[in-house]
C-alpha cells in the first residue's frame, strides 16, 4: 500500500518542532508499524535526509520501550497492543496517518518523536519496592501462602510495562494509572503490606512533584492501556492513599 | 592481568562453595563507602549486582542504553525461573538439578560452577517472593510449578508467560531503592565504548551519552559487565534491537579471553519469517511444547500444496502427518532439548516438508490437547451428550488458561487464529551460551573486571536448559559476585578515588572518538542495516542450526569481505554530538562483524558436534549429534592478538569428577 506519513520532527529539545509530510509506498499488511517507519529511515538516510528518531527496543510489545501517538490514539487504533505489536493490515491503502511523540509537561521532547520518561523511574525511586535486602537469608518462599486470587491481581497490576501511554492520552497528563498498578501489586501482598502507607504517601507526592496531573476519572488512560490495566487499580490507591492520610494524622 | 586458571576451589563439590565463601576477605562497611564499583547493564544479572552491591555499601554506577533500567531484554523471557526447591515432592535436588544442567549442556560446563548455581537457585525464589514478585500460586496459596523444556520433574516456577518481566521489575525495584538512597547513581541512554585499563587493573569506562552524543569518562575500582547476549549477530533473532555485543567485544580487545563463541542456542518455536522487511523474530515460549504437538506433512506434495496456498493444515487427515519428534524420540517426544527439536526441524524443511509460503515452517498443533482438556472437563463437570465441537470449545478454555498472552501475540503477529488452525513455528536465534571467559569469581583474564550473566560463558555449556538463564542471571548478580568481588577489593580501601584525568582515559576517549570519526567520515552508499542484514545471513546459513568445513571456511572469507566493504561503504547521516542512533547501529555492527569470524573460527576449530553446535562431519548413522570427549572436553578461550582473524586458543580442560561422560540420548 501507499500511505501519506505527518511525523512530528524536533531536532532537539530547544527547537519548537513541527508536522512533515512524508509518502511512502510499498507497505504491506504483514509488516509492523515500526518496520514500516525502519523502511522510511532507510529511504531518507539513502537520501541524504536526516532519519526519524523514535523509542524501541524489544519489539514484543513488553519492554515498554517504544510510545507514538498515531492518529490520535496512544500506540494507535489497535486495542490491546503497543506500537511496536501494531501492524499495517490496520490502515487503509492511501489514508494519511499522524505520528506525534507522547506530549505531558513531565515527558519533555528529546528528539523527533523521543520524549524523557525519566520521571517515572524517579516516582518509583520514591517507594515503588518493599524495603528488603537481597541478601539470600529471607524466609522460605512457601512459608506465606498467598490467596491465588490476591497474587493474581497483583500480578495483574504487576504487568504495567511503564510506557507512558496512559499520561498521553489523559487531557490532564495524570499518571495516576502507573502509579497505582504498583501501590496495587505490592498492597495487595502480604510482603507489600508493611510499608503501604509510606509507600502510598510518598509515590503520590513524587508524582505531583514531577508535574503529572490531576485524575479527574475520565478513564481515558485505561482504553489506551496496552496492557490492560485496570481502573480498579486507581480506585484502590485512594483508597490506600485517604486511608494513609487519616492515620497519619 | 589475571591468571587463565578456574580457581575451583577444592574439597566435595556440595561444600565448595560454603567453605570458599567463608574464607575469603570481606571489606567492611565503612571502607565499602570509598569503594566505586562500575555495573554495565541492568538486566536480571547487572540489576541484582548493581542492587546488591549497593545495599553493601559499595558506590555503584550503573549503566544502560535503554531510556530507563526497568527495559533491559531480561524483560522479554516468558517462561519461567528453574529452581531446585523440590515444592512438588517430585525428587528434584540440587544434585539433580546440576546433573541436568551438566547433561543438558552436552557435558562442556564446569561443574565447581554449575554446582554453585544450583545451590544458590534456591534462595532466589525466596529473594524474590519477598520482592514482592507476584508467581503463579496454586489454589492453596503456595507457588506453582510446572515441567520446562524437557525436564522430568516440576521446577520451573512462573509468572504466567512474563516471568523475565516480573524477575526484572524485581530488581529494578530494588534498584530504585538504592537510586533513591543515593547509592547507586543510574546512567542511561549511556553506551560503554571502552575499558580502561591501568597498571594492569580494570578501572573505569568511556560512554557514549546517547542524548547529547558527547563522550563522557568515568572511573571505578572494579568494572563489571552484565551486557547480555550476542544473539543479534544474526540479524534477525529473538533479543531486543539494541542487544549487542559491544561491551563484551571491547572488553575482549583489552585482554578478555572469549570463551566457545560458536555455542549458540536455536530455539525451536519461534514465529516464521514472514518477509525481508523484518525487524526481529519473536519467541514462542517452550511451554507451549507441553501441550503442542509438531508435525509436517507425510508426503511432500502435500507440503507442496500448501506452500502454494491449494491445501490447509486441516485439511490432513491424521495418517497423513508426520508428527517426526515423536517419531524419532519417543521417549521425549514433544519436549527434547532445543538443539535437538531446532535440528530436526530443519532437517524435515531441507527434505523438502516444511510449510508456510517460505516451506520454513513446521505445525505446532493444539487440536488434540483441546480435545483432551475438553474430554477431562467433560468428565468433571458431568455434562453428558457433548458434541465434538462443544468439547473442543471446552478445551480451548482451558488451552486459553493457560498460554492465553501467547495465543493473542501469534494472533497479532500473523492474524492466524492459533486455537482452529495450528500455529506455524520455525527455529531462531534465542541465545548465546558462548562469552566472555570467567574464572570461579567471576573475573575475567583482566583483573578487576567481572562478567556476569549472557554475557558471561559459564554454566550451560553447549546448550543451555530453558529457565536456566533467568536463575544464572540473579544468581550471579545477587549470591555471587557480591562475595568474590570483595576478595579482590579488599585491597583497593586505600586507593581512594581515580581520577578521570589520568592518560589512560584521555587515550581510552581518544581512541573511541578516532574509531567513531573513521565511521562516520566514510560518507558511503548504504545504510548500516544492509551490513548487519547481509552479515546476519552469512552467520545464520554457515554458522546457524549446522556446520561444516567448507562452510566456516567460505564465511571467514565472507565476513572479511563485508567488514571491507562495511569500513568503505556505509554511510551515516547526522552529526556525533546529537542524537544519532544511526552512530550507536554502527558501533555495533562494526564489533558483530569481528566477533562472527571469531564464532567461525571457533566452530571451525571444534570438529566434534556437540549441544548448539553441530557439525556435519561428526554425526552417528542416526544423524544425531557426535561428540568427542577424547579431543574436545575443553573451553576454547580466544585471546586477541591484535589482528581480529589470527586469535589466540588457549583450552581449560573441562574435569568431572562427580558426573560420567555418557551420550545424550533421549531416544
Ligand atoms: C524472547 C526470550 C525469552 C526468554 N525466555 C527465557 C525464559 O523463559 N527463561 C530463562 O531462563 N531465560 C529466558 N531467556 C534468556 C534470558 O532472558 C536472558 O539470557 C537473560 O535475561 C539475560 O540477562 P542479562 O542480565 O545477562 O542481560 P540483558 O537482560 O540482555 O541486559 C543487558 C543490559 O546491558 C545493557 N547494555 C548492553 N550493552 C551495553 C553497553 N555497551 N553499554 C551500556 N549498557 C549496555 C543493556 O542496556 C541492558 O541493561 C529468554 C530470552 C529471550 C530473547
Ligand atoms: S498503566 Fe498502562 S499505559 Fe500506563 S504505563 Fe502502565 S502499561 Fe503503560
Ligand atoms: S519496543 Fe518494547 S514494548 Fe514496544
Amino acid at each position: 500500500m501507499k500511505l501519506n506519513l505527518k511525523i512530528w520532527r524536533q531536532k532537539n529539545a530547544n527547537d519548537k518542532g513541527q508536522m512533515v509530510t512524508y509518502p511512502i509506498d510499498g507497505i504491506d499488511g504483514d509488516m509492523s508499524f515500526l518496520e514500516m517507519l525502519d523502511i522510511l529511515n532507510e529511504e531518507l538516510i539513502i537520501k541524504g535526509e536526516d532519519p526519524v528518531a523514535f523509542d524501541h527496543d524489544c519489539r514484543e510489545g513488553i519492554c515498554g520501550m517504544c510510545s507514538l501517538f498515531i492518529n490520535g490514539e496512544a500506540h494507535g487504533p489497535d486495542r490491546a497492543v503497543t506500537t511496536c505489536q501494531l501492524h499495517m493490515r490496520k490502515f487503509k491503502d492511501g489514508e494519511t496517518i499522524f505520528i506525534e511523540p507522547w506530549r505531558a509537561k513531565a515527558f519533555p521532547v528529546i528528539k523527533d518523536l523521543i520524549v524523557d520518561r525519566s520521571a517515572f523511574d524517579r516516582v518509583m525511586s520514591a517507594g515503588g519496592f518493599v524495603s528488603v535486602n537481597t541478601s539470600g537469608n529471607t524466609i522460605d518462599a512457601n512459608s506465606i501462602p498467598i490467596p491465588k486470587h490476591d497474587a493474581d491481581k497483583a500480578f495483574e497490576a504487576a504487568t504495567c510495562i511503564g510506557c507512558g501511554a496512559c499520561v498521553a492520552s489523559c487531557k490532564n497528563s495524570s499518571a495516576m494509572l502507573f502509579v497505582s498498578a504498583k501501590v496495587s501489586q505490592l498492597a495487595l501482598l502480604p510482603q507489600g503490606k508493611v510499608e503501604a502507607k509510606d509507600r502510598v504517601l510518598n509515590m503520590v507526592k513524587m508524582m505531583d512533584e514531577e508535574g503529572f496531573g490531576n485524575c479527574t476519572n475520565t478513564g481515558a488512560c485505561a482504553v489506551e492501556c496496552p496492557k490492560e490495566i485496570s481502573l480498579d487499580n486507581i480506585a484502590r490507591m485512594n483508597r490506600e492513599y485517604f486511608g494513609a492520610m487519616i492515620s497519619a494524622e | 592481568m589475571n591468571t587463565f586458571d578456574s580457581k575451583i576451589p577444592a574439597g566435595p563439590i556440595e561444600k565448595k562453595w560454603s567453605t570458599y565463601k567463608n574464607n575469603i576477605r570481606l571489606v567492611n562497611p565503612a571502607n565499602k563507602r570509598n569503594i566505586d564499583v562500575i555495573v554495565v547493564g541492568t538486566g536480571l544479572a547487572g540489576g541484582a549486582a548493581s542492587a546488591a552491591l549497593a545495599e553493601l555499601g559499595y558506590n555503584v554506577k550503573a549503566f544502560c542504553f535503554q531510556d530507563s533500567p526497568r527495559r533491559a531484554h531480561s524483560i522479554a523471557a516468558q517462561g519461567g525461573i528453574n529452581a531446585a526447591k523440590n515444592y512438588q515432592g517430585d525428587g528434584d535436588s540440587i544434585f539433580r538439578l546440576f546433573y541436568d544442567t551438566i547433561k543438558g549442556g552436552d557435558y562442556r560446563a564446569r561443574e565447581g560452577n554449575v554446582y554453585r548455581l544450583a545451590e544458590v537457585s534456591v534462595n532466589i525464589i525466596d529473594q524474590c517472593v519477598a520482592q514482592g514478585v507476584p508467581f503463579a500460586r496454586e489454589y492453596g496459596g503456595l507457588l506453582d510449578n510446572r515441567s520446562f523444556g524437557g525436564a522430568q520433574v516440576s521446577r520451573t516456577f512462573y509468572a504466567k508467560g512474563q516471568t523475565g518481566q516480573q524477575l526484572l521489575l524485581g530488581a529494578y525495584s530494588a534498584m530504585s531503592r538504592q537510586i533513591g538512597k543515593g547509592k547507586i547513581k543510574m546512567y542511561k541512554r549511556h553506551e560503554m565504548l571502552d575499558l580502561v585499563v591501568i597498571d594492569g587493573k580494570a578501572r573505569g569506562i568511556i560512554a557514549r551519552n546517547l542524548v547529547t552524543g558527547k563522550l563522557e569518562r568515568f572511573s571505578a575500582h572494579a568494572v563489571v559487565v552484565g551486557s547480555g547476549g550476542y544473539g543479534n549477530v544474526f540479524f534477525l533473532s529473538t533479543n531486543a534491537m539494541g542487544s549487542n555485543v559491544t561491551a563484551a567485544w571491547k572488553i575482549h580487545k583489552k585482554g578478555a579471553y572469549f570463551a566457545n563463541p560458536c555455542y549458540t542456542q536455536i530455539h525451536p518455536t519461534c514465529i516464521p519469517v514472514s518477509g525481508e522487511h523484518q525487524a526481529k523474530l519473536t519467541l514462542m515460549s517452550e511451554s507451549l511444547r507441553n501441550d503442542g504437538r509438531i508435525w509436517v506433512p507425510r508426503k511432500a506434495e502435500d507440503s507442496l500444496a500448501i506452500r502454494e496456498g491449494k491445501l490447509k493444515a486441516t485439511d490432513l487427515k491424521e495418517e497423513d502427518r508426520d508428527y517426526f519428534l515423536e517419531r524419532r524420540y519417543p521417549a521425549f517426544g514433544n519436549l527434547v532439548p532445543r538443539d535437538v527439536a531446532s535440528r530436526a526441524a530443519k532437517e524435515r524443511c531441507d527434505a523438502g516438508f516444511g510449510v508456510n509460503a517460505t516451506g520454513e515452517a513446521v505445525y505446532l498443533d493444539f487440536a488434540s490437547a483441546c480435545e483432551r482438556y475438553g474430554n477431562e472437563k467433560v468428565l468433571a463437570s458431568n455434562i453428558s451428550g457433548a458434541t465434538k465441537e462443544e468439547i473442543l470449545a471446552l478445551g480451548r478454555e482451558v488451552v486459553k488458561s493457560k498460554y492465553g498472552n501467547l495465543f493473542q501475540m501469534y494472533y497479532k503477529i500473523t492474524d492466524n487464529d492459533p486455537y482452529t488452525t495450528p500455529m506455524m513455528i520455525y527455529p531462531a536465534v534465542h541465545y548465546t551460551m558462548g562469552g566472555i571467559w570467567v574464572d570461579y569469581n567471576l573475573m575475567t583474564t583482566i583483573t578487576g573486571c567481572y562478567a556476569i550473566g549472557e554475557a558471561n560463558f559459564s554454566e550451560h555449556g553447549a546448550n543451555r536448559l530453558g529457565a536456566s538463564a533467568l536463575m544464572q542471571g540473579l544468581a550471579d548478580g545477587y549470591f555471587v559476585l557480591p562475595y568474590t568481588i570483595a576478595d579482590y577489593l579488599a585491597d583497593d580501601i586505600r586507593t581512594g578515588k581515580i581520577p578521570t584525568d589520568l592518560q589512560e582515559f584521555v587515550d581510552a576517549e581518544n581512541d573511541v572518538k578516532g574509531r567513531i570519526d573513521q565511521l562516520m567520515n566514510i560518507k558511503g552508499t548504504k545504510t548500516v542495516d544492509y551490513f548487519h542484514k547481509r552479515l546476519g545471513k552469512v552467520v545464520w546459513n554457515k554458522i546457524g542450526m549446522s556446520r561444516d568445513e567448507e562452510g566456516l571456511k567460505w564465511a571467514i572469507t565472507e565476513i572479511q569481505n563485508i567488514r571491507k566493504e562495511f569500513y568503505e561503504d556505509v554511510r551515516i547521516p547526522g552529526i556525533v554530538e546529537e542524537y544519532n542512533p544511526e552512530i550507536d547501529k554502527a558501533n555495533r555492527v562494526a564489533d558483530f562483524l569481528e566477533l562472527g569470524e571469531l564464532m567461525a573460527i571457533d566452530a571451525l576449530n571444534r570438529t566434534e558436534s556437540c549441544g548448539g553446535h553441530f557439525r556435519e562431519e561428526s554425526q552417528t548413522e542416526e544423524g544425531e549429534a557426535k561428540r568427542n570427549d577424547k579431543d574436545f572436553a575443553y573451553v576454547a578461550a580466544w585471546e586477541y592478538t591484535g589482528n581480529v582473524s589470527e586469535p589466540k586458543l588457549n583450552k581449560e580442560e573441562l574435569v568431572f569428577e562427580n558426573i560420567k561422560l555418557v551420550e545424550r540420548n533421549y531416544k
